[in-house]
């Protein structure tokens, strides 16, 4: 039977705001699941020309897939959502990358003709599912030396990054961290985020915390804007003595939801719907595990090579900024500055917050943006660093790209 | 302190055991730049077990909350205020508890007048206000959402009522008043009042938007967010809020004049709750609230300082609590599982039966009986009752497959019995042939199987005597019909065991009956209490007081339908066969009528024809009766009744057939549908001085159904 492979199309993405995790954090008694269900929900509302009975497949990313994330989320979340019991999902984990990889997947799924539009997103409660929970690594990745013990300790790995650049000083990447902190700021009062946010409402019974009773979430908790180097100097490098990632240049402990849908471009313009990004390429690269940070390069590398690219051909770049260190290693290898415009233009994880699997579409929701505003670019990518070594890159066109325009 | 304060404060000094709502306020900005905005949630601090009430601190709560509101109103700090509640409780209305220790009209005023003064707060604030209705909302949590300016409510939500009426109150925090006044009279009683006097029916999320009582519906799974949104694009100006025109002519006393019909028709004026609602919303036609809520106080003291309430509430205690934990049964873990039953008999009443089992325990049920068509005609009711239930979309084809093949029936019990745990007989009233049925059946079952009779008056223990093993046999007795009324009366044979008793209330749970168990005695509680009732206005017919005047004696009582009409639903053979049954065993207080036994021979199925469309008595029953010259007024006829109901209920008790009144009363209303307003009968004879009359004290300790002493 022929076969041809088919356009696929970022539709629209959306994510709850995120909050800090812990017993101060604004999700404290929500359940993850309610997070990604409401992201789910707010993706229809936006698009009520997408009728829910053609939606193909749910898959949605938790790192931790017990208790609240657990139970094959994409389906859960998809009956909760209210979506026909005919619509399938199911889970996945690829760490820090495990939206974006749902992304990946469900689009691999619509080029190959399997699906044409599916939900992929992806949500981490790090307050209820603490990093590492219930985990029971192998005796033998120590006793054979597989990997190196640092490699289960993000921190860790990303002080291995410094070591291995060691031009990208602590005060780099403090100031990294406050530019970050800035664009977000800016991209708030400019209004960028807020329009891809579900407001949530949230419960708090605890008076220590704050008011008590239902109240509504509409903003990123994590944001300090106003950072500035000298606040960040002296924080403490709780990974290493005299270390240099400290809580302020990296992405902190957070909750939150994404959510995205991803169709064949022939599907979405005959259903009306927007079409935001083309998917270009996308690869996925292992690294020792104990420097993961480093994942994005190999990654990127390989996307390029596939889509027959190359960085020069990037205009808009968005990393996720697990820590500042990889965020400049990946600059510093492809050359490029660290405050380069291209970069991170609404800010980054530093800033919003990272939680955890349900990142990658936060990169693409912004990146979306970014080309609707700037139809001189063509091509875009979203990266990150994956925890155990790996990273994950997606280029992107913009379908509103213009050839009058600066090609870059 | 404002009055408000001082008056809740007091309240609260009499109800030190409430379980307290806290008002939480906190303060959120709106979506799309609409401002600040204070957000009440209604918290008792437990889980949606434990439902959230308004009692007097709860009140004084949500006072202070709305002061401090208030003062942010006044300051322009906000721009609107709403009130929520936890998770799936919105609020549930008053603390009954708190309601049933007032015993002066005066505080009862307070009560009534404590939740006004701080509900209707919420109209006058500054800015507007909202309601959320985020989950079950009934009476004085609907309440407090009527006095805000805007309502969005739950499509999840399960139950929305002012249930007042159904207790014996009237909806006395502003429902009366305010209700028809947004929603028009018509559509206002119909919740007030047919909704209570339907079995306390609820609405749903759905119903609530419909009515036009919430300006929004929003689905469950993010119902707070899309309400707060939708509260942004009200203050902003992008949605406009639309109610539809109440119509304030004569369709307003059309309804008043309608709900006085159903009234009549449902309690037929022996209970006052109704009609003081109705004379609420009457008036509230000129839409005048204050005047409305004067009258809500009024009634509500009236009425909470009345017996028909606090027999309503007495009713509610006997029916959500006593009937979940029946008195003297026996340790649960005593309880065997039962994974097959057999049902002796295939005719109309054990088919019922069988089809009840089915459905609640979903285990293999085989029927017997003495030749293949009747067998084959029991099953085949079964199966057409399935493929009803199919039709109507009660069950899926799944289910309606899975319980066809459940039941069968075969000739021989031995095949069919061989591995029941649980067999009920449902043949013919006659103790020879249930003693056979037994043996026959106990010669093939196992060992532990309960063998339970479905006898209405029938002794069990003589029933078990021929046995091996008398100690597995019980009473389950049933009533008509079985698929609606909850009552089963449990009874316990000499030698019954507790397990095997055990077993039987673990059955009942199952099967969704309210169970009661009771002593060995003839026609143990509902029909003794009801062949007495019937023989006492049989007695007067006989003597020669005319049926007219007998029955209309009766009407008082508001029961659910007049005693002839009974006899005709119960049949009058059966009535007869009962007070046969009955004067044996107590021949100096049960008779059996001549004019009955000649109806009954006449072969007539009831006293009544119906052709003009109303009940009117037989000519030819007429011409049968003979009667004698004494002729009672109705005032006469009903105290020779209600002595006669008091004696039995009185010796009932000092013979054991149950633990306590509480018992009987539970009995009538849940086996004889007897009104919440007469709490079962004994808090009605209590209050009308019968049991005092009659057997030198009452029933029921002061305070339990009355207003505490």
């Amino acid at each position: 039977m022929p076969r041809t492979v088919r356009d696929v199309v970022f539709v629209d993405g959306v994510r709850t705001p995120f909050g800090k995790a812990g017993p101060k954090g604004i999700y404290h008694e929500t359940r993850a699941d309610d997070l990604v269900v409401k992201a789910i929900r707010e993706l229809l509302r936006r698009n009520p020309d997408l009728d829910p009975k053609k939606i193909d497949e749910v898959a949605i990313a938790a790192t931790t897939q017990i208790g609240d994330q657990g139970l094959t989320l994409g389906r859960t979340a998809g009956i909760l959502a209210g979506l026909p019991q005919s619509v399938p999902g199911y889970s996945i984990d690829r760490m820090c990358a495990g939206a974006l990889t749902a992304v990946t997947a469900v689009a691999g799924g619509v080029a190959f003709g399997a699906y044409d539009v599916a939900l992929a997103g992806g949500v981490e409660h790090m307050g209820r599912h603490p990093m590492g929970e219930g985990v029971d690594p192998n005796p033998r990745f120590v006793s054979e030396k597989l990997v190196d013990e640092s490699a289960l300790f993000m921190g860790m790995t990303a002080e291995n990054l410094h070591d291995r650049y060691p031009t990208i000083t602590k005060l780099r990447a403090d100031e990294y961290a406050v530019r970050s902190q800035e664009k977000a700021a800016k991209a708030y009062a400019d209004g960028k985020i807020q329009q891809d946010l579900v407001p949530i409402s949230v419960r708090n019974t605890n008076a220590e915390v704050g008011e008590t009773g239902w109240g509504l979430v509409t903003t990123d908790e994590p944001m300090r804007p106003g950072t500035t180097l000298e606040n960040l100097s002296g924080l403490k490098t709780p990974f290493r003595t005299h270390g240099r990632v400290t809580a302020g240049n990296a992405a902190g402990l957070n909750d939150g939801a994404t959510a995205a849908i991803i169709a064949s471009e022939d599907f979405a313009r005959e259903n009306n719907l927007p079409v935001k990004m083309r998917l270009v390429s996308y690869s996925f690269a292992g690294v020792e595990p104990e420097v993961m940070g480093y994942g994005p390069i190999p990654a990127t590398e390989k996307a390029l090579a596939q889509a027959g690219l190359t960085i020069d051909d990037i205009g808009l770049f968005e990393v996720n900024e697990a820590f500042a260190v990889q965020v400049l290693a990946f600059l510093e290898h492809y050359g490029i500055a660290d405050d380069d415009a291209r970069v991170n233009q609404y800010g980054g994880a530093i800033a919003f917050g990272h939680p955890l699997a349900s990142s990658g579409v936060r990169l693409m929701t912004q990146l979306a943006r970014q080309f609707e505003e700037q139809p001189h670019v063509r091509y875009g990518l979203t990266t990150m660093c994956v925890g155990f070594g790996m990273g994950a890159t997606v280029i992107w066109e913009n379908p509103n790209f213009n050839a009058e325009g600066d090609s870059k | 302190m404002s009055t408000t304060a001082e008056l809740l404060k007091g309240a609260a000094e009499l109800f030190p055991d409430e379980v307290v709502t806290s008002a939480h306020v906190r303060h959120l900005d709106l979506p799309f730049g609409a401002g600040r905005f204070a957000l009440i949630t209604l918290d008792n601090g437990f889980d949606h077990t434990k439902p959230t009430t308004f009692g007097p601190q709860s009140l004084a709560n949500l006072n202070a909350a709305i002061d401090q509101v208030e003062q942010e109103a006044i300051a322009g700090s906000i721009v609107g205020a709403g009130i929520t509640g936890k998770p799936f409780i919105f609020a549930v209305g008053a603390d009954l508890k708190g309601v049933e220790l007032l015993k002066k009209h005066d505080e009862a005023l307070a009560i009534g007048k404590g939740g006004h003064d701080v509900f209707k707060r919420l109209s006058a604030l500054a800015v507007p206000t909202f309601a959320y209705y985020n989950g079950a909302a009934m009476g004085g949590g609907v309440e407090v959402g009527l006095h805000c300016t805007y309502r969005t409510v739950s499509k999840a939500i399960p139950a929305f009522s002012l249930p007042e009426v159904f207790l014996g109150l009237v909806p006395g925090w502003g429902g009366c008043a305010i209700l028809p006044n947004l929603i028009g009279a018509e559509r206002a009683i119909s919740v007030i009042i047919e909704n209570s006097l339907n079995q306390n029916k609820q609405l749903r999320g759905k119903q609530v938007f419909d009515l036009g009582i919430a300006d929004a519906l929003f689905e469950g799974a993010d119902f707070l967010e899309q309400s707060l949104l939708w509260t942004a694009n009200v203050l902003n100006g992008t949605t406009e809020v639309v109610r539809s025109e109440i119509d304030r002519g004569e369709a307003w006393d059309a309804a008043v004049a309608k709900g006085r019909f159903i009234a009549d028709s449902k309690v037929h004026g022996a209970a006052p709750a109704a009609y003081r609602a109705l004379d609420i919303i009457a008036a509230a036609k000129s839409g005048d609230l204050q005047a409305g809520f004067d009258a809500e106080d009024a009634a509500l003291a009236d009425l909470i300082m009345g017996g028909e309430l606090r027999s309503g509430i007495y009713a509610f205690n006997l029916v959500q609590k006593r009937a979940k934990r029946p008195a003297g049964a026996p340790d649960k873990s005593l309880a065997r599982p039962v994974t097959k039953v057999g049902v002796v008999g295939a005719g109309l009443m054990a088919s019922q039966l069988a089809l009840l089992f089915l459905r609640r325990l979903e285990v293999p049920v085989v029927l017997t009986d003495i030749d293949q068509e009747r067998v084959d005609k029991g099953v085949g009711y079964v199966h057409a009752e399935i493929q009803k239930l199919l039709g109507k979309g009660r069950i899926n084809q799944d289910k309606a497959n899975r319980l066809t093949a459940l039941v069968t029936g075969v000739l021989d019990k031995a095949e069919g019995f061989a591995d029941a745990d649980f067999i009920i007989e449902a043949v013919f009233e006659e103790m020879s042939v249930k003693q056979k049925v037994f043996a026959e059946v106990e010669a093939v079952a196992p060992a532990h199987a309960i063998l339970a009779t479905n006898t209405s008056s029938l002794s069990v223990s003589e029933m078990a005597s021929k046995l091996q093993h008398p100690e597995r046999v019980v009473g389950f007795h049933f009533f008509n019909p079985v698929a609606i009324l909850p009552l089963l009366e449990i009874v316990r044979g000499e030698q019954t065991d507790d397990a095997s008793l055990a077993t039987a209330f673990g059955v009942a749970r199952k099967l969704k009956k309210t169970a009661v168990l009771t002593k060995d005695a003839p026609a143990f509680v509902v029909n003794r209490i009801l062949t007495r009732f019937m023989g006492e206005i049989q007695n007067v017919i006989d003597e020669g007081t005319p049926v007219v005047t007998a029955e209309k004696a009766i009407e008082p009582l508001g029961l659910p339908m007049s005693p002839l009409v009974l006899l005709e639903l119960v049949g009058p053979a059966i009535g007869l066969h009962v007070s046969e049954t009955l004067n044996r065993a107590f021949p100096e207080r049960f008779t059996v009528s001549p004019n009955l036994a000649a109806v009954v021979k006449a072969g007539k199925r009831g006293f009544y024809v119906y052709d003009s469309g109303k009940p009117e008595l037989d000519p030819e029953v007429a011409a049968l009766l003979v009667q004698g010259d004494v002729v009672l007024t109705e005032e006469q006829v009903r105290d020779r009744v209600l002595d006669a109901v008091a004696q039995e209920i009185g010796l009932m008790l000092e013979e054991g057939v149950v633990a306590e009144a509480q018992d009987i009363d539970l009995c009538l209303i849940t086996g004889a549908g007897w009104p919440f307003h007469l709490g079962g009968v004994t808090p009605y004879l209590d209050r009308e001085g019968v049991s005092e009359r009659v057997n030198g004290k009452k029933f029921l300790a002061p305070g339990l159904a009355s207003v505490p002493v």
